[in-house]
């Protein structure tokens, strides 16, 4: 009895066990009506395909545990995508590691205007970024001058995406060493705690000594960085630079985030969290072609499940809160 | 004080943006030759009313295979003495070209040929065109009978489907599954492609083949990444990918050559973008594809609206005209009610020739 209670108050009591529990039924329920899912094979397709948006989810943790959003990451990605696109199709820079630090440099940039204007113009994050997410695409389309890189183009660059180390593909591992980072940076650095600390409460925050703008200003551009190497990633993956690149794809990333049980008013949400809630986000976009669903429906049956993922959510967090409570009455 | 000094400098900021702007928008009509310099000078044409002026609208703008059409269309409307005006609207929406349609009306043009976004919105806007006395066309992806005088068809709907089911049945080697991927479901084009293909299929030559599904990758490379991967895994027997559409056709590609996958592909692309994927060999994933030449598409299109303005047509069928080197064509009816051009069929890339066109376009 005693035994049954402690496994069920696990369950109820963190975020991230319940995700799990949602991500294990999923995956049961897809292998059982497709059994190709659950190969090696597919996993490491599944990871390569999704691996910008998993890789943009860590960045927009820390900016969603500010309480802050960011809706100009994609048009980040496709500004620095398209530049490595153009670089390589004129075959100014042939290097793939220059590349990559060209990317991520420009990512880096971008970030830190867009935190610039946030953190020490106080714009709402909502409208700065939706200006500059004009602004980015925008300056896509005008770098890629109505050219797009291709596939030939691209020379080496795109083997970037084919190659492995230890049997695991470069993206995946490129993919699993940021989530890596992020982990430790969030959960043991002094960096990592100020996030937490400021998004749960600012002006306590601001009491204890921390620079709460310059926090802020961090966060934008780590996720301003994170977006341009992803633009580098998207190029290789797709061998295909085009300035519509993930057009859209902001709203999955903020919704992998929403689904790994990271609350939109700061404060609360987790690395953990962040990857299981990316993680099913891809498991859906692979498993609804595979399971049958008429194409048709796709759309509806992937909102309806990231809805009933996130009510779940929701209640875990009360029963959480309702248990936490009772202990502070007893 | 602080923050009076702060707006001055942003409003600064601005007008030397805006200021920018316009500079750089001129280099890039000295650089590709289109867009504003040409608007320019039709304006101050229309006011003497020397020259006629012909716009075109393309779909979006930072596209090659529209800049291409625009491409064809200005070099024939110059050749022939006329006026050219390109526009190329913001986003690839039936909004962007309403604002752009209301533009022109006001220039007063004697003629619009558009790339139609959406086949109904456009409606009021090309009838209130049609009001002022200006000739309208469409070219590429039409909008309704009731909306245009004429729709230039880069290819038969006909004379696609049947290309690409002749070149399934000779991939297949006449008989095997195959699968359809496809952009978004309701992709005007897209549907009217694969029910041709499908009324071809009936045909007793197809009849080995068996046509598994139709997906829809939405023209996300993401997406159809995930389709043509769960098409392999849930048809082991598949033999051949159909992409009709130039963004699928390429995430397909890529799959199927990285997998080294014995599934091959054709479909309609721009050769630019497979001609990494073209080869006869099996390194390579597709052995050949189709697509019009967006040149001649232009080219048309600028002949019919040279025809519209001239009177040589009305856009019922049974007009005739001669579109230059292009030789004669026929107004015809169309399914929908109106009347079209037809270019011709659609033209066939191969391992023999997307060298010398992969920098074309």
């Amino acid at each position: 009895m005693k035994e049954k209670k402690s496994i069920w108050k696990k369950i109820t009591g963190s975020r991230e066990a319940s995700l799990l529990i949602v991500l294990i039924i999923l995956c049961v329920v897809i292998s059982f009506r497709s059994p190709s899912f659950m190969t090696l094979k597919s996993i490491s397709d599944m990871l390569k395909n999704n691996a910008v948006i998993m890789i943009m989810t860590l960045g927009m943790l820390g900016v969603l545990l500010l309480g802050g959003i960011d809706i100009s990451i994609a048009s980040t990605l496709a500004f620095s995508g398209m530049s490595v696109g153009m670089l390589l199709k004129y075959n100014v820079v042939e290097n793939a590691f220059l590349l990559f630090v060209i990317a991520i440099g420009i990512g880096a940039l971008c970030g830190l205007v867009v935190g610039l204007v946030i953190a020490k113009g106080k714009v709402l994050p909502i409208i700065a970024t939706m200006g500059f997410m004009y602004i980015y695409r925008g300056m896509a389309y005008m770098i890629g001058n109505s050219q797009w890189a291709s596939a030939e183009n691209l020379g080496d660059f795109k083997n970037f995406a084919l190659g492995k180390v230890l049997g695991i593909n470069n993206v995946v591992l490129i993919m699993f060493a940021c989530y890596i980072i992020f982990f430790v940076v969030m959960k043991w650095t002094k960096v990592g705690r100020k996030v937490y600390a400021v998004g749960s409460n600012r002006e306590a925050a601001a009491i204890s000594g921390i620079n709460t703008s310059n926090v802020e200003l961090m966060v934008y551009t780590v996720m301003g960085t994170l977006a341009g190497l992803c633009g580098a990633l998207a190029v290789a993956v797709y061998s295909s630079a085009q300035p519509n690149m993930l057009y859209g794809k902001e709203m999955d990333v903020i919704a992998a985030c929403v689904i790994g049980g990271v609350s939109m008013t700061g404060g609360r949400g987790s690395v953990v969290g962040a990857f299981l809630g990316s993680l099913i986000l891809a498991i859906i976009a692979k498993a609804l072609p595979l399971v049958g669903i008429d194409s048709i429906a796709q759309n509806t049956v992937k909102g309806v499940i990231i809805l009933v993922v996130v009510i779940l959510n929701v209640v875990t967090q009360r029963v959480m809160d309702k248990n936490n409570l009772k202990g502070r009455e007893m | 004080m602080k923050k009076k000094v702060l707006s001055v400098l942003l409003c600064v900021a601005m007008a030397a943006t805006l200021a920018v702007g316009c500079g750089s928008k001129d280099e890039g009509t000295k650089g590709s030759g289109s867009d504003t310099k040409t608007e320019d000078t039709a304006k101050d044409d229309s006011s003497d009313s020397g020259k006629k002026t012909y716009a075109i609208v393309t779909k979006s703008a930072g596209n090659p295979y529209n800049e291409k059409e625009a491409e064809g269309f200005q070099e024939v409307i110059e050749a022939e003495g006329g006026e050219c005006i390109v526009k190329h609207p913001e986003a690839a929406t039936a909004d962007a070209q309403v604002s752009v349609i209301q533009s022109l009306i006001s220039q007063g043009v004697d003629s619009i040929c558009i790339a139609a976004n959406d086949e109904n919105a456009l409606q009021a806007a090309l009838e209130e065109a049609m009001d002022a006395g200006i000739k309208v066309s469409c070219l590429d992806s039409k909008a309704n009978a009731d909306s245009r005088q004429t729709f230039v068809n880069q290819a038969g709907t006909t004379e696609i489907g049947q290309a690409l089911m002749d070149a399934i049945l000779d991939i297949t080697g006449g008989e095997g599954q195959w699968a359809i991927l496809s952009a978004t479901s309701q992709a005007t084009n897209q549907n009217a492609w694969i029910d041709a293909m499908k009324e071809i299929m009936k045909e007793d030559k197809y009849s080995k083949l068996e046509l598994v599904e139709v997906a829809y990758g939405d023209d996300e490379p993401q997406k159809s990444t995930d389709q043509t991967q769960a098409l392999l895994s849930k048809y082991p027997d598949l033999k051949v990918i159909c992409a009709p559409t130039t963004v699928g056709i390429n995430a397909a590609a890529k799959v199927l050559q990285d997998e080294k996958s014995s599934v091959k592909l054709t479909g309609l692309g721009l050769p630019s973008e497979m001609a990494e994927y073209i080869g006869d060999d099996d390194a390579h994933s597709c052995p050949y594809m189709y697509l019009w030449n967006p040149i001649d598409v232009g080219r048309l299109g600028a002949y019919t609206s040279i025809a519209l303005v001239d009177g040589t047509i009305t856009g019922a069928a049974g007009d005739e005209f001669t579109a230059g080197d292009m030789g004669d064509y026929t107004v015809v009816e169309a399914s929908d009610g109106g009347t079209e051009v037809i270019l011709g069929a659609p033209f066939k890339f191969d391992p023999s020739n997307i060298d010398e066109w992969k920098d074309v376009y």
